[in-house]
């Protein structure tokens, strides 16, 4: 048990560290993944397999793939000439001391220290999804209305833009005077009489 | 005598678990369960590759392999030997750590999602409580295996081959997961050995299995749709599309790792079917109850040989999609058909009480009418307006 419990905690803090100070960023997102399976690990040592195997899913699955296509999308990935330490490290480290020092202080501080501790249980996703269903079912339809809001949002601007006449008007660094080829998508298909 | 032979694998294995010294005695149970999943499921895919190719030669109407070993037969060993002796090529300009890496992490969470997958009566590795999410978790891998490998050839056809795929994998995981969720709430278990006990009762003689109602038999279609796409088959082999658009994330990969891909991919193949096998058509159950004497493995691979042939027969038959088509297809018409199903399922469990005559018929027409009436009107609202008549073309007659 312990020997599993360092092993998972060098491997994510190794790859925590990795994902902070390599050059390449593809390759700090890949190890950025490794610290989510890792995290996940720990969750299924601590026998909690829903929580474990949705990390995975929602984190490896979801949320790297986003981090790689935003990666991809934008310019400049492989601009790899900026030094690792910022100049401000200094109050990097200060800020990072003060939050892990406030974030200490108040586990301290909660009543969650003088609890007695559970015993090692078994918990089935049947109950879990029983206490959402019903202790919790006000928080679980915030923040799916909240997930819903954010898709429509998304959704909203990409949009289709308006037409290419309008947004030239619109966009003085376009010159609306060149003749352009005719946009594919706006010629009429012959294709099918 | 059924029982016996129905249970001999069980049994071996415990004989000779029995064997080992008692401290040895979990690894050795450990190793047991992992070696079958090793030895059984690469040697189907050595099977299926020269069925495969034998079956579309007959589409086809040519002969497939037959130089090697009587009718060809033993064209599987010398790929295989060829694609071990072949040189292993790696671009010069590739990240050489990630290009090594991304075979082997598109093979392992593969190889690990059968783990979760009972093949007969007390046949399954492990009894995980979440395993179906197990199973998508595992599975959700696989698409950052396909980034590796793109991204790390260097190469601007493989990059965009991982792309497409990557983009087709998401879309198509969202139905996959959305129709099996039906499953989950009638059963009301993640298990996949409590999914297929709950399709062992039997109804007269016709056994309970999902796909005979009607959010079963709506949920097997969509699930099959979307697990030929995840899997990357045709009409969905975009991400390979090796006719038209070059071979997409592995082009620059040659020799075993090459094979290595696509045995991943024929791996995911047959984890997925049987996924389907495990919701929808009763596991290792037989179809009807005067059939349960056959060895419960016997079902399920016989089963799962069914749906190869299905995925060949698809594969010789079939054009392929484009990626608009693709795209529209995931979103526009299986999420909405699979949100529909979600609650036809629930409208078939808050029926369950009826006890009237005709009750069973009522429920059916309910329940087919909710999911029909939709499909219909989504059908003609998004393909409905496109005339098929015979096409002609202006430039190239």
């Amino acid at each position: 048990m312990v020997t599993t419990f360092v092993i998972l905690t060098i491997v994510t803090l190794v790859s925590a560290i990795a994902a902070m100070s390599l050059r390449n960023l593809v390759h700090c997102a890949l190890c950025l993944v490794l610290t989510f399976a890792g995290l996940a690990a720990f969750y299924l040592q601590l026998n909690a397999q829903f929580v474990g195997f949705a990390q995975i899913l929602v984190y490896v699955g979801a949320v790297a793939i986003l981090i790689v296509f935003a990666m991809l999308l934008t310019r400049n990935v492989d601009s790899t000439r900026q030094a690792i330490l910022s100049p401000s490290w200094g109050v990097g480290i200060v800020g990072a001391l003060l939050v892990f020092g406030a974030i200490v202080l108040s586990i301290l501080c909660s009543t969650m220290v003088h609890r007695p501790a559970l015993s090692e249980t078994q918990v089935t996703v049947l109950a879990i999804g029983e206490q959402l269903m019903t202790n919790y079912v006000l928080p679980l339809e915030v923040i799916a209305l909240l997930l819903t809001a954010a898709m429509i949002g998304a959704v909203i601007i990409a949009l289709h833009e308006p037409t290419s006449e309008s947004s030239a008007v619109q966009n003085p660094r376009l010159e609306p005077s060149v003749p352009s080829v005719p946009n594919p998508a706006q010629v009429p298909r012959t294709d099918h009489p | 005598m059924f029982e016996a032979i129905d249970q001999i694998f069980v049994a071996l294995k415990h004989w000779v678990v029995g064997q080992f010294p008692a401290a040895w005695q979990p690894l050795g149970s450990v190793f047991l369960s992992i070696i079958p999943i090793l030895a059984v499921f690469p040697l189907l895919f050595a099977i299926t590759t020269i069925v495969e190719r034998k079956t579309l030669g007959r589409i086809q109407n040519r002969l497939g392999p037959n130089r090697v070993g009587p009718f060809g037969l033993l064209q599987p060993v010398a790929d295989g030997l060829k694609s071990l002796t072949k040189e292993d090529i790696v671009p010069y300009a590739a990240d050489q750590v990630v290009h090594f890496l991304a075979p082997i992490a598109l093979i392992v969470p593969v190889l690990l999602a059968f783990s979760v997958l009972p093949v007969g009566r007390n046949m399954v590795p492990i009894d995980l409580d979440a395993g179906l999410l197990f199973f998508f978790a595992v599975g959700a891998g696989s698409e950052l295996a396909v980034f590796m490998a793109g991204w790390s050839s260097r190469n601007k056809y493989s990059l965009l081959g991982a792309m497409r795929a990557i983009a087709q994998m998401v879309s198509y995981e969202l139905p996959l997961i959305l129709s099996s969720v039906t499953v989950v709430m009638l059963v009301g278990s993640l298990s996949t050995v409590k999914i297929v006990e709950a399709q062992g009762e039997a109804y007269g003689w016709l056994l309970k299995w999902h796909v005979f109602t009607p959010w079963g038999l709506a949920g097997f279609l969509l699930f099959m749709i979307a697990a030929a796409a995840e899997s990357n088959r045709t009409p969905f082999d975009i991400p390979e599309g090796e006719s038209e658009i070059i071979a997409g994330y592995l082009v620059e990969y040659s020799g075993f790792k090459f094979a290595l891909f696509f045995l991943g991919e024929y791996l995911g193949l047959f984890a997925v079917s049987s996924l389907a096998i495990t919701l929808f058509l009763g596991g290792w159950h037989a179809p009807f109850s005067f059939l349960e004497w056959i060895p419960s493995y016997l079902w399920f691979f016989g089963k799962l040989s069914a749906f190869i042939m299905l995925f060949i027969w698809l594969r010789g038959t079939l054009p392929r999609l484009r990626m608009d088509q693709l795209m529209n297809l995931a979103w526009k018409f299986m999420l909405p058909m699979c949100l529909i199903n979600i609650v036809v399922a629930a409208m078939w469990h808050f029926t369950a009480h009826w006890q009237f005559v005709g009750a069973v018929l009522c429920r059916w027409l309910l329940c087919g009418a909710a999911i029909g009436v939709p499909y219909l009107w989504l059908g003609d609202a998004l393909f409905g307006e496109k005339k098929l008549a015979k096409r002609t073309y202006r430039f190239a007659d």
